[in-house]
């Protein structure tokens, strides 16, 4: 109300305010979070413990690795290399296969459409966070207690870690879809597994592979590493080329996963712009 | 299509059908190829019963080696952030194709490619290797991390910006520079915090994990109490972080809504 007096008294002094682009609260909270930011690198910077020693002969020592793993040891593929390469292949893909049979319930489940219940929504919510906050390896240390070391932890690790990544944006998809096909099925008396067979999925598949193609691309660059913690592939491979200091074998290795990770990018981009 | 089949409303889809079969019969046979048999995951399941048994409660009574190794993580994750924001804004800036001619654009972007198609703890083992074990190997792994997400992202919204404001700037007679300042970044300004925003909450994950391999942080301590099988200290700190990543997602929203 105050404005209208100010109009009153002079009309000139709406156009004589200036013109912030902020107001002062959301000036205060950008300060607040520059300061923080700066707050938390200086404490960072000034109580982080590292070796001056070893800073400064880093170069050195990185010449002297580069030195070392040339040139790789390509004799070393096709006796070691190539199985660990397509047993990594097979835990990516497996993993998400099997990711899809946990997290496509789930998915349905956390969907506010097709499951009209707010306690069961947050429930697969909670499943679906809980799959995500922990990482790959973590997953996989705890596979390699439940099953032992090998490819079944690696398998088991991948498809839970994806279950969150999955199920949260198929759950997102399903939430995106158009009701008219889903009321002209149910119209016409169709049971619950024509709806969805028929009126979901035919709108969510493009979304669906789109989001198992750029999961396995993912999946395929994780389980590279998913053997430095014994749950099988070609980090058990690498593992033990770096412990006895085959930096040799080390090289071949890490090209051999660097080729992997190139060829799985380009192969989704191909399929992705076949299937979509 | 013969005139039966046009008049079916859902005609079977052969090629799709033979695809998840194909898809069905390749699980089988990798399941096969990597010993991955139902008798052994029902052993597992009866095995997680006993392992989940030993995790609780939780045992928090070395909270110091445990509140010192998560703020060792923060310390890597926000070094490393900083650092990577800093040296991925000049590397994005040189690999966009409509700023620099191809013979600078290309390299900066097969640099960005090859800090990208390595995984972090791969980068962390290497800079172990080549600099020693402790927190600056995981700072180093995560500054390539970060490069190789923030400056492909914005390079590709360079990419994508719109080339009239920066022609128009230019048509005023701007350098380079008063071009790169008032056409380009004002464009993309935003999406560039975005990018940063999610990285640091990225970091912050992954600096939890770097210590796996010796390059520290909490990972190291995590990965020493999986192989002491002291499951209740285990279940402790996965608490811990499990929260740290909850309480960064928190944050993370709330900067993104303020920094708009």
């Amino acid at each position: 109300m105050s404005d209208g007096v100010a109009v009153r008294r002079d009309p000139a002094a709406p156009l004589l305010r200036e013109w912030t682009r902020f107001t002062p609260r959301q000036r205060l909270a950008r300060f607040a979070i520059w300061l923080g930011i700066v707050a938390a690198l200086v404490w960072s910077v000034r109580t982080i413990e590292i070796i001056p020693e070893f800073l400064a002969d880093a170069p050195e020592q990185m010449a002297d690795l580069l030195i070392r793993m040339w040139p790789p040891d390509l004799r070393y593929y096709p006796d070691a290399v190539h199985a660990a390469l397509v047993e990594t292949i097979h835990i990516a893909t497996l993993g998400t296969i099997l990711c899809f049979a946990f997290a496509v319930p789930i998915a349905l489940l956390a969907s506010r459409i097709i499951t009209p219940v707010p306690a069961l929504n947050a429930f697969a919510q909670l499943l679906l966070v809980s799959s995500r906050s922990v990482n790959t390896l973590v997953w996989a240390l705890v596979f390699v207690a439940i099953f032992g070391p090998g490819a079944a932890a690696g398998v088991m690790a991948v498809a839970f870690r994806s279950i969150g990544f999955v199920g949260k944006l198929l759950a997102e998809a399903l939430d995106e879809t158009a009701n008219g096909p889903i009321e002209a099925l149910r119209a016409s008396g169709a049971p619950w597994g024509a709806v969805m067979l028929k009126g979901y999925w035919p709108q969510v598949q493009p979304a669906f592979w789109g989001i198992a193609l750029f999961r396995w691309d993912i999946n395929v660059r994780e389980s590279a590493v998913l053997g430095l913690v014994g749950a099988g592939g070609i980090g058990v491979v690498l593992d033990d080329a770096l412990n006895f200091f085959q930096w040799d074998r080390a090289a071949t290795v890490l090209l051999a996963i660097f080729a992997v990770v190139i060829l799985a990018e380009i192969v989704v981009t191909r399929i992705r712009a076949r299937l979509i | 299509m013969s005139a039966e089949a046009a008049r079916r409303a859902f005609a079977p889809n052969w090629p799709a059908r033979l695809g998840l079969l194909a898809l069905a019969l390749y699980a089988l046979y990798a399941a096969a190829q990597l010993d991955v048999t139902f008798a052994r995951l029902m052993i597992g399941f009866g095995e997680a019963g006993r392992f989940l048994g030993r995790m609780v409660p939780p045992n928090f009574a070395r909270w110091e080696l445990l509140a010192e190794g998560m703020l060792e993580s923060l310390q890597i994750a926000f070094i490393a952030s900083a650092v990577g924001i800093a040296l991925s804004f000049p590397v994005a800036l040189l690999a966009a194709r409509n700023l620099m001619p191809w013979w600078i654009s290309g390299p900066a972007r097969g640099f960005i490619g090859l800090c990208r198609s390595l995984h972090y703890v791969i980068v962390a083992i290497l800079f172990v290797k080549a600099i020693g074990f402790g927190a600056l190997a995981g700072v180093c792994a995560l500054v390539v991390a970060s490069i190789g997400f923030i400056a492909k992202l914005f390079a590709e919204a360079i990419e994508e910006i719109s080339p009239r404001q920066v022609e128009a700037v230019r048509a005023t007679g701007a350098g380079f520079v008063a071009v790169l300042l008032y056409g380009v970044l004002p464009q993309v300004a935003s999406r560039f915090v975005g990018f940063c925003i999610y990285q640091v909450d990225s970091n912050l994950r992954n600096s939890t994990m770097v210590g796996i391999v010796g390059a520290g942080g909490i990972g190291g301590t995590l990965f020493a109490a999986f192989k002491r099988f002291d499951y209740d200290f285990v279940a402790a700190i996965l608490i811990v972080i499990i929260a740290l990543i909850f309480a960064a997602e928190l944050v993370a929203t709330r900067v993104r809504a303020a920094l708009q």
